[in-house]
């Protein structure tokens, strides 16, 4: 198993969110996560990639067989964990070639390979940037700065290609795009499936599964997991919305 | 930001002075203490005429009546200027070496550990190189080359001897011996330093540069430096320097007059990188410096400046844009980390018709570091279409330092356009995690949102100087920054 998540709970601020996790993800499987606002998507893809914002009160995390939560955000990006931030961040002075290549070499130094050399190096992100459509002249200005919604989202999908993680976790990537961005993000996405590779997407809406196929669909609620199935839960999910949940989980209480 | 990161980013505000050692070259002292006596003293040591020891002799009598200013923000005991010994050089000075064969083996392994050996530089990067250890200057190469196009590049006092009609010309031209306490001060004890002319239409074809150094216990550090580039002439010239580590606090009030005459442009970037202080505020340099700048008709000052040393750095870099056409340029960028405090910025003085003038400030603030830009634009009534464009930012790291701004705009002439931008920000939480998500660790991550910021700053540097500037930064907030 590749990914392995144990009654996982995690906090922010001293408020509860994830409040007992188990999920199982094996190479080679796409996992989406739905789920009404609030209801921990986020919270999950960013304690997996190690924020310190939120506190991990219980449980444990499996990444190959080892322990994940006593590493570090870089550490679990070396081992090949990826995360598509929701809101990718803006870095004002820093070029998107030089960030790109600072992180490839971090990693490859974090795993005893050599540093690409500049031409190499320029070989394969001109050829990722073509995967993902992103215009070339993005790579010479700053890392997001200025850049649309849509050429935030690419940027991310172009950072995951290039650097081949084993883990791919893609937190509302479809959030903010039209239709147009949506495909050619979907379609980056669907280039980079592999047996070899894991995705975990987490998404509010149906619509980005139209163009990316899950194998597992999971419905995420009060910060647990509710409802796991094929990818026709999906489908449900877009006829009956979320209302069934809310009214569950009032039951249950009452 | 979250408490783990903000220790973190701490962390790499407390990397210690790399560059903190102390070498036990013999020094040739005075004794401690400033009367009429010191200052005859130091113009007899150094041989000097007459005119020179008048000069200093005002000035002494002019400080005497003088009262050390506190209007920086910035905060510090008072200074015994009876405890400081005004005169410190190397004892190898008696001869001068007439070559680097002939310099001192244990100065050059000075420089060596600082990492500027003279013979690689003189070999590799071309530079003509004015070493000053402490007060005196011990080596002086590619002077050849330079007097071939007619350029001198010495020290002060060389000049003094040589070149007295420039020197008595244009010393105290530009900041006259009365301009302020600590001015005054170093027109009376002043030591050496660096003198540089340009005759008219000739291009410096390489960079001049000094490197400065400050290297005996409780020795005020009095540098006076003159450049004059003659019509038309072009000179860029690089300072910097690092310090020994050290308890006790040394004043450094240095001297910088530079003149350009019509058409002329100068270039002077400096990478500052004194002695900071330990992690509790104890020591470093007192860096009290007025550096300024007369523009004459469609000439160019550029003052590009890396403050990144010193536990208090206390100027700012002008120009008097007296002629038409003069254009004036200021490009910082100032770190204060630990309980360092800067207060510096520039002065735009238009005076001439069509002047412009560019002002690019960047201050970063970590762990309890203090930063504030004073700066003063100033249109007078004859500067017709004068143009000034001021923009300054800060970056805060961490929850105990401080980012002030007092920009001072003072404009008597209807048809200038002057415009200020400023922005205040944070390093993100954000910025950083987005980093290590990458795989980039934070020391790293935070060294590269830093250097970023401070871009269009760096890209006014020369080359190699750029890449000192980066590895200064890094190393500055590195343990400062984990």
């Amino acid at each position: 198993m590749m990914l392995e998540i144990r009654d996982l709970y995690a906090a922010v601020e001293g408020s509860e969110i994830l409040k007992g996790i188990d999920l199982a993800v094996d190479a080679g499987e796409v996992h989406a996560i739905m789920g009404p606002n609030g209801s921990g998507k986020s919270t999950l893809a960013q304690v997996l990639a190690g924020r310190e914002l939120f506190e991990v009160t219980r449980g444990e995390v499996l990444f190959e067989g080892e322990s994940l939560l006593d590493k570090s955000p870089e550490e679990r990006a070396q081992l090949g964990i990826f995360l598509a931030f929701q809101y990718p961040v803006e870095i004002p002075g820093v070029q998107n070639l030089y960030f790109l290549r600072t992180a490839v070499n971090a990693q490859r130094r974090a795993r005893g390979e050599d540093e690409l050399d500049p031409a190499s190096f320029m070989r394969l992100v001109r050829e990722k940037a073509r995967l993902v459509e992103l215009d070339e002249k993005l790579l010479k200005r700053a890392v997001n700065d200025g850049f649309s919604g849509g050429e935030k989202k690419r940027n991310e999908i172009l950072q995951m290609a290039v650097f081949e993680p084993k883990l791919c976790i893609l937190d509302e990537t479809d959030s903010g795009l039209d239709i147009d961005a949506l495909r050619t993000v979907a379609d980056g996405v669907n280039a980079l499936r592999s047996p070899e590779r894991a995705m975990i997407v987490v998404t509010h809406y149906q619509r980005l599964l139209d163009y990316i196929e899950p194998d597992r669909v999971h419905v995420l609620s009060g910060g647990r997991i509710v409802r796991s199935g094929g990818k026709e839960l999906a489908r449900e999910l877009e006829k009956t919305g979320y209302g069934w949940i809310e009214n569950r989980t009032a039951g249950a209480g009452s | 930001m979250s408490d783990s990161d903000t220790r973190h980013v701490e962390q790499l505000a407390q990397q210690d002075y790399k560059y903190g050692f102390v070498s036990d070259i013999e020094q040739e002292l005075f004794s401690p203490g400033l009367n009429e006596d010191t200052v005859r003293a130091i113009s007899a040591k150094k041989g000097e005429p007459e005119w020179m020891l008048e000069w200093r002799l005002r000035a002494f009598r002019h400080w005497r009546t003088m009262d050390e200013p506190h209007w920086p923000k910035a905060h510090y005991p008072p200074i015994d200027y009876q405890s400081l010994v005004y005169f410190a050089a190397p004892k190898s000075s008696e001869d001068r070496p007439k070559s680097l064969d002939e310099v001192d083996p244990e100065l050059l392994a000075i420089y060596d550990k600082l990492g500027i050996p003279l013979k690689e530089q003189e070999l590799l990067a071309g530079v003509a190189v004015d070493a000053v250890l402490d007060s005196v200057s011990v080596a002086t190469t590619f002077r050849e080359k330079l007097a071939e196009l007619g350029i001198i590049f010495c020290s002060m006092s060389e000049a003094i001897h040589d070149h007295p009609d420039l020197v008595r010309r244009y010393l105290g031209s530009v900041v006259p011996y009365t301009d302020n306490f600590f001015a005054t001060l170093n027109s009376a004890v002043f030591s050496d330093g660096s003198f540089v002319y340009v005759p008219k239409g000739v291009r410096c074809p390489m960079e001049l540069s000094t490197y400065f150094r400050i290297n005996a216990a409780n020795t005020g550090q009095f540098e006076r430096t003159l450049i004059v580039a003659d019509e038309g002439a072009y000179v860029s010239y690089l300072e910097g320097c690092t310090a020994p580590m050290r308890d006790e606090n040394q004043l450094h009030a240095a001297v910088v007059e530079l003149v350009a005459l019509d058409e002329a442009t100068i270039k002077y970037s400096t990478v500052q990188n004194w002695y900071p202080g330990d992690a509790e505020g104890r020591g470093g340099i007192y860096n009290f410096v007025t550096k300024r700048g007369k523009v004459h008709r469609a000439a160019k000052i550029s003052w590009t400046q890396v403050e990144t040393g010193s536990a208090i750095t206390w100027k700012y870099p002008s120009c008097i844009l007296l002629g038409d056409d003069a254009v004036g340029e200021f490009y910082s960028v100032a770190l204060t980390s630990r309980h360092q405090q800067a207060d510096t910025g520039t002065k735009m003085i238009h005076i001439g018709r069509n002047t412009r003038s560019t002002i690019i400030s960047k201050g970063i603030s970590a762990l309890s570091g203090q930063n504030t830009y004073r700066g003063l634009v100033k249109i007078a009534r004859s500067a017709e279409n004068a143009r000034n464009f001021s923009q300054c930012d800060s970056m805060l790291i961490g929850d105990r330092c401080g980012a002030h701004t007092f920009p001072y705009i003072d404009v008597a002439n209807p048809t200038a356009i002057v415009e200020h931008e400023a922005t205040t920000s944070k390093i993100g939480e954000d910025q950083i995690f987005y980093c290590q998500q990458r795989g980039i660790p934070v020391e790293d991550a935070v060294s590269m949102i830093v250097n970023g910021f401070c871009k269009e700053v760096f890209q006014e540097l020369p080359m190699e100087f750029a890449v000192e500037a980066q590895k200064l930064l890094g190393i500055s907030l590195e343990n400062s920054v984990g």
